[in-house]
């Protein structure tokens, strides 16, 4: 058995006084605080964009100075935006293997450093093949906008059914206090939102952020208020979004899916966290998980069935959309926020009874994929 | 600041692709990449020959970006597609000499070398391939 038995998070926004060190030891403090212990046997950090914009590699060694952990055996995990559920899977196996009695996650990304929208949107270029991809201009939001046309074309849903997605996830983080965009949508704004990658606009996109948070696993309960990850999968597909069969499917979603279910086949979450880095391919990824019928996932967001309130819950905290998408750590917040529903210490935006969850982390265009389920015990 | 900076050995040796559009060929299942795999993505084989690819093809999907990545500011807005070579193989390129209001799917293309990527004022000037309309 793998247990969560303790998190912390910072809130995700622009932090220019904090450095990556700042931020990672802040969650990392919190999560040792609230898990009540001092020591951990290993470290793994999650991260996705250090070598590139904070000019820092080593990052576990960098970590672990910076928490006063020198000693304790650490490694980085790097993943993309999957980076932080594939931390917490490689953790995951180092507690179940022994080698490990208690790691501490540690996700953390300090985007802000780049100060230049062109130079964060070639850092998030290097999530896509670098050398046939990037080097003829392709950008990452390029990729998901291919997504868009071909699943607008295969099911013909016009641009504003996007709209359902953020709407719902501003809605969301409005009232999560750790959420970087705490306000609500107007439809308007959808329509009028600028273009990024045509027909991708701003609004259909995760916005950029800082953050950091952090998780420790142990293989015995903690002291109050557990967490058990009852089962994980994971699966990559190709990085080269041109030689993909169909855009408007993620293999890996399903495939990581259907190899965490295998030990539980009859698992029910009672929320799902998804990975809404854009709108469509949040609704690409409800309907892998089997939430939606293909090219109906809009009617799950616009009917309020994914509210927190609704049949079945999707993002209660807002989503990479509107709690904001520190992108290496953006998988460890969404293992944190789980723990927080779960234990019912979600205050203002709790899912009412949420004693289950699915966690999926997503890399790139659904090159790396990882899904969690979680359950309270 | 380096994620866009072109090395000069790192485009030298994408040339044969770059230049000449020089991929790989399945000689078990006759499957064919831009870039020539160590490993057929399709059937497993290892045994890959060097084959040069049609220069001319269809577009089957593209975006037009209006957020350029450093190094690809003076383009925009510029059209990105993934084509789909007269031999089914599959590329992403760069479209030229075209306004992105008249890029549509099924739109033939076909294959010049351009300017792509300046990385600042003393980097390297790095030259590939782009599609274009099929001129008639």
């Amino acid at each position: 058995m793998v247990y969560v038995i303790g998190v912390g998070l910072t809130k995700v926004g622009n932090h220019w006084d904090k450095s990556l060190r700042h931020l990672a030891a802040e969650a990392a403090i919190a999560a040792l605080e609230d898990a009540s212990i001092e020591d951990v046997d290993y470290i793994v950090v999650a991260n996705a964009l250090s070598g590139v914009i904070n000019a820092q590699e080593n990052l576990a060694s960098y970590v672990a100075t910076h928490l006063g952990m020198v000693g304790v055996p650490a490694v980085k995990v790097e993943a993309a935006g999957a980076s932080g559920g594939a931390a917490i899977a490689l953790a995951k196996s180092l507690v179940l293997s022994g080698a490990a009695d208690k790691v501490l996650i540690v996700g953390v990304e300090k985007m802000t450093d780049y100060t230049s929208l062109e130079d964060t949107t070639s850092a998030l270029s290097t999530f896509i093949d670098s050398e046939y991809e990037a080097f003829p201009g392709g950008t990452l939001e390029s990729m998901h906008a291919m997504m868009m046309r071909a699943y607008m074309k295969k099911y013909s849903v016009t641009k504003e059914e996007f709209s359902h997605l953020p709407l719902l996830m501003h809605e969301n983080a409005s009232t999560t206090p750790h959420a970087q965009l705490r306000f609500k949508l107007k439809p308007q704004s959808y329509a009028s939102s600028p273009v990024i990658a045509e027909p991708i606009t701003m609004l259909d996109l995760a916005p950029v952020s800082d953050g950091a948070a952090a998780v420790i696993l142990s293989k015995d309960k903690g002291r109050e208020g557990n967490v058990e990850i009852v089962s994980s999968g994971q699966a990559t597909d190709t990085i080269s979004t041109y030689r993909r069969k169909d855009l408007t499917q993620l293999p890996s979603v399903r495939a990581a899916f259907k190899r965490a279910l295998e030990a539980v086949p009859d698992f029910k979450p009672d929320f799902y966290v998804i990975h809404d880095y854009s709108s469509v391919m949040g609704y690409v990824e409800v309907e892998e998980l089997g939430l939606a019928e293909r090219g109906k996932a809009s009617q799950l967001f616009s009917s309020g069935e994914a509210k927190r309130e609704g049949s079945t819950p999707i993002n209660p905290e807002g989503g990479l959309k509107a709690r904001g998408n520190p992108v290496g750590a953006t998988g460890v917040y969404q293992m944190a926020e789980a723990f927080l529903q779960i234990t019912e210490r979600a205050e203002g935006w709790q899912v009412p009874g949420a004693k289950s969850g699915l966690v999926l982390s997503v890399g790139g265009l659904g090159a790396n994929s990882v899904v969690h389920l979680v359950r309270g015990v | 600041m380096w994620a866009y900076w072109q090395s000069v050995p790192a485009h030298w040796r994408e040339l044969p692709a770059r230049y000449r559009l020089e991929g790989g060929r399945c000689r078990d299942c006759g499957h064919r990449t831009l870039p020539e795999e160590r490993v057929c993505p399709v059937c497993g084989s290892k045994n890959i020959e060097r084959v040069a690819l049609p220069r001319r093809g269809k577009v089957v999907n593209y975006s037009v970006i209006w957020n350029a990545p450093r190094g690809y500011e003076y383009y925009t807005p510029y059209v990105v597609a993934l084509i789909e070579l007269e031999d089914g193989t599959r590329v992403f390129s760069q479209l030229t000499d075209v306004h992105p209001e008249e890029v549509k799917e099924g739109m033939e293309v076909e294959m010049v070398i351009r300017k792509t990527r300046v990385s600042g004022e003393s980097g390297l000037i790095a030259y590939s391939y782009k599609f274009r309309p099929v001129l008639r």
